[in-house]
């Protein structure tokens, strides 16, 4: 089957962690990974750029983690749990990132959480919303 | 002989553990939760497992996009806390059970599941979070763990049924094994939850108290839910729901409920738990 047809694709706003991703994001998220160590946290934080020449990384996922683009780093083959190390990194919790990455401040996240999250109805079918 | 007794589900949200570890459990956020969970706390203490068998997944501490194995099973004489980027949660060094985890290893392998077996392997939020929603904050867990580590990440994670099947060669397992042990099984992870892109933030209420009465009132309808169907209704992140699955195929078929509980938000996620007995 084409993977457009699969139907996790049919899911809007929900990047699935398939081969195809983990093939495009895998030294991006390998990056995000190495931030576990304290020692890389140091050197990243000393020089980001200089630290990024480490990876192999596109040109736009080097721009997306120096610009912490949150939702063009999961477009390029990020992972949450990966990009989330560089949220940490900075210190950010990941009701800041949801925000950032569905276009709301962290406070209007937090509050859209303390009312039940956001409703599956109407966000289930990429096909549905179309119709 | 060895009898799984206990399974506990429950969510594994690092804030949960955050909130433990800042002593923040009172304030008018978590108070609710954590008073949901006691019950729980309670009945562990007057049934204290001499073992815990924790399924869970690891989230980008040990192991990374270069080894990928979908099940694991940790056999060492520890396990430490995880640097998941901000330190090593101050949690006790889980002791292992080694003499058991290999006989499962043995067992479950043999019985045609096959197992990757960690000799080293830190234990991160997934694995550490469900023992202190348990046992509090102790200076040791008051009983041996063994990780079971899953892969829920990259896709495809394994099948609802397969996760079950696993469960129950578990439990076959175990009750092979000739030193009287009373254990428990963990099945943590979820519940619904989408931690990235537009719809991160999603809850399925609904979704989420009909899988856990599902759990005793019907496991054959669970055991089919398709990726697909997680992902759709309880977030892209909710499928850590089929790692229940092998707690629930550990326990026998009439196993009951004894207790549940389901609370939004954790953080950014429906946190549920629940306590089932062997009949």
């Amino acid at each position: 089957m084409n993977r457009e047809d699969r139907e996790y694709m049919d899911i809007p706003g929900t990047y699935v962690m398939d081969g195809r991703h983990c093939r495009q994001g895998y030294h991006l998220n390998m990056f995000c990974m190495s931030l576990n160590q304290a020692e890389n946290r140091d050197a990243f934080r000393k020089d980001e750029a200089a630290y990024l020449d480490n990876y192999k990384l596109t040109p736009e996922q080097r721009k997306a983690v120096l610009e912490r683009d949150w939702l063009e780093l999961l477009r390029l083959g990020g992972n949450i749990y990966y990009t989330f190390k560089l949220a940490i990194f900075d210190g950010h919790s990941m009701q800041y990132v949801g925000g950032e990455m569905s276009g709301v401040t962290e406070e209007e996240f937090a509050k859209m959480m303390l009312g039940g999250g956001r409703s599956v109805e109407g966000n289930r079918s990429k096909k549905a919303q179309e119709r | 002989m060895a009898r799984i007794t206990t399974g506990i589900g429950s969510s594994h949200v690092p804030a949960i553990g955050a909130a433990i570890d800042n002593g923040k459990t009172q304030n008018d956020y978590w108070k609710p939760l954590f008073d949901g969970y006691q019950p729980v706390r309670d009945w562990l203490k007057e049934n204290k497992p001499d073992v815990a068998i924790v399924v869970y997944n690891d989230h980008a501490s040990a192991f990374g996009l270069n080894l990928i194995p979908t099940f694991t099973l940790g056999v060492a004489e520890s396990f430490n806390p995880a640097d998941e980027g901000y330190g090593p949660r101050k949690v006790p060094v889980a002791e292992g059970e080694p003499d058991l985890a290999w006989h499962l290893a043995e067992s479950l392998i043999l019985d045609e599941f096959d197992m990757t077996i960690a000799n080293e392997m830190d234990i991160d939020h997934g694995c550490t979070v469900p023992l202190s929603i348990a046992f509090g904050e102790p200076a040791e867990w008051p009983c041996k763990i063994i990780p079971l580590c899953v892969n829920v990440i990259q896709y495809p994670p394994p099948t609802g049924k397969r996760c079950f099947d696993l469960g129950v060669a578990i439990r076959k397992a175990v009750e092979a094994y000739g030193e009287d042990l009373n254990v428990a099984i963990f099945g943590t992870g979820g519940m619904s939850h989408q931690l990235q892109g537009e719809r991160a933030g999603l809850v399925n209420e609904e979704f989420d108290r009909a899988f856990l009465r599902d759990l005793t009132a019907d496991v054959p309808g669970l055991v089919k839910k398709q990726h697909v169907e997680y992902m759709r209704e309880a977030g892209s992140e909710g499928i850590e729901l089929v790692m229940w699955l092998i707690m629930r195929g550990a326990l026998g078929d009439a196993a009951k409920e004894t207790y549940s509980f389901y609370h939004v938000p954790a953080s950014n996620t429906g946190a549920g738990i629940i306590l089932l007995e062997d009949e």
